[in-house]
């Protein structure tokens, strides 16, 4: 107990600093709130019988931070999932709604998962570099997506995406060596530059902290503040600190239903439902 | 408190120490009967390495030996070489001029003689002409005799007093040599022991589980990789499990019998041969490699297939980028303990006619052959007494064979180990 009040601290001393930055932002990017990136619409989820997921509907703001927020097993990392049709994946699973992209229906048939997927990035909750080396890491995605041709190009977009992941600094000298031997932080900001390498228009991050210490959370949120001058982000986070921190946006799952979604200030000083309330109060959850 | 129940903590110790006793005592006995498996088998096999050598001046008479000049490679091939072997050997015993006797006498040299003699010849044709000293092979029962195998008194002997006498005569006369035996090593089989070499059986093992390795590994990996990352889990897919499965404890013999009824008789392959042994052994290895290279793709961490996936990797990229590469040493260890146990199979190959008795290297997997096991088998049932330390010999080298290849799977194994963590 005694750990994980000193480690808790860390990022809470940040806080004002993120604050600060976070109330400049928002009043920057109000403007622009009525731009809508993705939508889902009475979207249902079941795992064979069982539903997991039950007429979900959001708005996600292009350019900006929304967190999805709520209890262990309500749903949010399914409803992640459903983003880029990672759950095509699983046996059984069946999906109805609309869930569209700038638009259009990503679960049209014409859609194309691998295409679709190129626009919508996603970083897991623990850390998983491909076995190979740093380098070959971030220069997998632009070589099976055809982004590069020769291998200066690769190399380029290579670079580019370890600075933007604020990685380049540490690794520059072993960029060959296996990604496997990077710290649990240094892995998942290897596994945010993999992702971006491919120009997304939208991140999905599940957890993307819940294995990392409050350093390295730390400077990942500080990259995702970066990133969201051209990316939209959506992340599901069990931190609410994290969602308040970090995120403009936050939906509240609860038992496969989305109770609440408005902006975080809203959601996090004026609860209308009694769950959430209750949730952020810290009276379950 | 920590004084209470001594009773049962005594109880608990002396259970403890029994058990240890016991693991030490099971592993003893285990570690004996292997010491004792290896000893017997090294005592008996080491002297095959070795053979007797008769010193022998030869004089290599063109007329005698029936060829005209020019002095070509074939017409060597097929001149006469017994007469010269058998005049240096009589110059040695001048005495010795009654034909009975010297018809004893003979026996105590191996027909490999001569072919020693038109060896020489043919790698020195300018020597012809001249007089040589050659070292020639001993017959068998006098390799045997200087072994100390035989007997040199008793019921059964094999050989005369008179014979006893030339071989003493021969030994004081530093005319007998103990040379290391590169004929067992490089020769094929023999019907006389002391020219027998395990040749033939190395090569034709070597091809046979050439043709396994080249049939098996691709078709192992390609039906685990669909069985394990592609194929829906239905009823279908599940009896085809259970039934891979159970295929890998099917008796060997049935798996014989098996390519004897299709391989040979439905498609007429050649029989005896390489091609159709390695084909049948890898009936018997796809199973092993099926299971061993499933259980390394399930073992591959699923966030790598997800992070590929994500990446909009298809998932035959995902599979062939990511995961193979990943499963690949397990899959490669599962192989090669597949190959060691298919080398050391012998039933199967007995069905198929693998063990008629050849007496040449071959040259392709197309060729008749013999294998290392059934080169065992062959060796242990003949009845000279020269074929025992062969037996034993055949099966120091197949052991080797078998400590090598898993010795290169423990070896794959713990060098990926460390390269993963």
């Amino acid at each position: 107990m005694m750990n994980y009040a000193i480690t808790a601290d860390i990022p809470d001393s940040n806080d004002n600093i993120v604050r600060q930055m976070q109330d400049s932002m928002r009043s920057k990017t109000s403007d622009s709130s009525a731009d809508i990136k993705m939508t889902a619409e009475g979207v249902s989820v079941f795992y064979g019988e069982e539903q997991a997921l039950d007429d979900i509907n959001i708005d996600i703001h292009s350019k900006q931070i929304t967190a999805l927020i709520g209890p262990s097993g309500c749903g949010k990392s399914t409803f992640l999932r459903c983003l880029n049709r990672m759950n095509d994946v699983i046996d059984g699973c069946r999906i109805t709604g609309r869930i569209a992209l700038d638009g259009e229906d990503i679960y049209a048939p014409s859609v194309d998962v691998v295409s679709l997927r190129s626009h919508v990035g996603m970083v897991f909750q623990k850390p998983n570099p491909f076995p190979k080396s740093i380098f070959e890491n971030v220069a997998y995605g632009p070589k099976i997506h055809g982004l590069a041709k020769t291998q200066d190009e690769i190399e380029e977009i290579a670079i580019k995406s370890l600075k933007s992941a604020g990685l380049f600094d540490e690794v520059k000298d072993r960029l060959h060596a296996p990604a496997t031997g990077l710290s649990g932080g240094q892995q998942q900001r290897l596994c945010i530059a993999r992702a971006i390498s491919i120009n997304p228009g939208v991140l999905l991050m599940d957890e993307p902290c819940s294995a990392l210490d409050p350093i390295a959370t730390a400077r990942i949120e500080d990259l995702m503040w970066e990133l969201k001058e051209n990316i939209t982000i959506i992340i599901v986070t069990h931190s609410m600190q994290q969602a308040s921190r970090v995120s403009q946006h936050t939906g509240f799952f609860h038992m496969g239903v989305m109770a609440e979604v408005g902006t975080t200030e809203q959601i996090f000083q004026n609860p209308v439902d009694p769950r959430t309330r209750d949730y952020i109060t810290g009276r379950f959850g | 408190m920590l004084t209470t129940n001594k009773k049962r903590l005594r109880k608990r110790h002396r259970a403890e120490t029994r058990f240890r006793a016991y693991g030490v005592l099971s592993l003893l006995v285990a570690v004996g009967i292997l010491f004792t498996l290896i000893y017997s088998i090294v005592t008996h096999g080491y002297s095959a390495f070795y053979r007797t050598t008769l010193l022998l001046d030869i004089e290599l008479d063109p007329e005698r030996i029936a060829v005209s000049p020019p002095y070509s490679r074939s017409a060597l091939m097929q001149g006469r070489y017994s007469s010269l072997v058998k005049r240096g050997l009589y110059a040695l015993f001048p005495e010795v001029t009654d034909r009975r006797d010297r018809r004893e006498l003979t026996a105590l040299l191996s027909p490999g003689a001569e072919l020693a003699v038109r060896d020489y010849l043919i790698d020195h044709p300018d020597s012809l002409g001249t007089t040589i000293v050659l070292e020639v092979p001993m017959s068998s029962d006098y390799d045997q005799l200087y072994k100390e195998h035989l007997p040199r008194s008793g019921e059964n002997l094999r050989f005369s007093e008179q014979q006893l006498q030339w071989f003493d005569r021969l030994l004081q006369e530093g005319r007998i040599r103990y040379r290391f035996n590169t004929q067992f090593l490089f020769g094929a089989d023999s019907r006389y022991p002391e020219l027998a070499g395990i040749a033939g059986a190395v090569v034709g093992s070597f091809y046979a589980l050439l043709v396994c390795f080249l049939l098996s590994f691709p078709l192992g990996i390609a039906a685990a990789t669909y069985l394990e990352e592609f194929a829906p889990k239905t009823r279908l897919t599940r009896i085809i499990e259970a039934n891979i499965n159970n295929l890998a404890a099917v008796p060997s013999v049935i798996f014989g019998l098996l390519g004897l009824a299709i391989f040979l008789n439905v498609f007429g392959l050649p029989r005896s041969t390489p091609l159709v042994g390695g084909i049948v052994l890898s009936l018997m290895t796809l199973p092993t490699i099926i299971i061993a290279t499933r259980a390394s793709i399930r073992s591959v961490s699923p966030g790598i297939r997800q992070a590929g996936l994500a990446m909009g990797a298809s998932p035959v990229q995902v599979v062939f980028h990511h995961v193979l590469p990943v499963a690949l040493p397990g899959t490669l260890t599962g192989t090669i303990i597949g190959l060691a146990q298919a080398l050391g199979e012998t039933a199967p190959l007995l069905m198929i006619g693998m063990v008629a008795f050849i007496a040449n290297v071959p040259a392709t997997p197309l060729d008749a052959s013999a294998a290392l096991p059934v080169q065992i088998f062959l060796w242990a049932e003949s009845a000279e007494r020269g074929f025992v330390e062969k037996t034993s010999a055949a099966i120091m080298v197949i052991m080797m064979f078998l400590i090598m290849m898993n010795l290169l799977a423990v070896i794959i194994r713990s060098k990926t180990q460390s390269k993963v963590e």
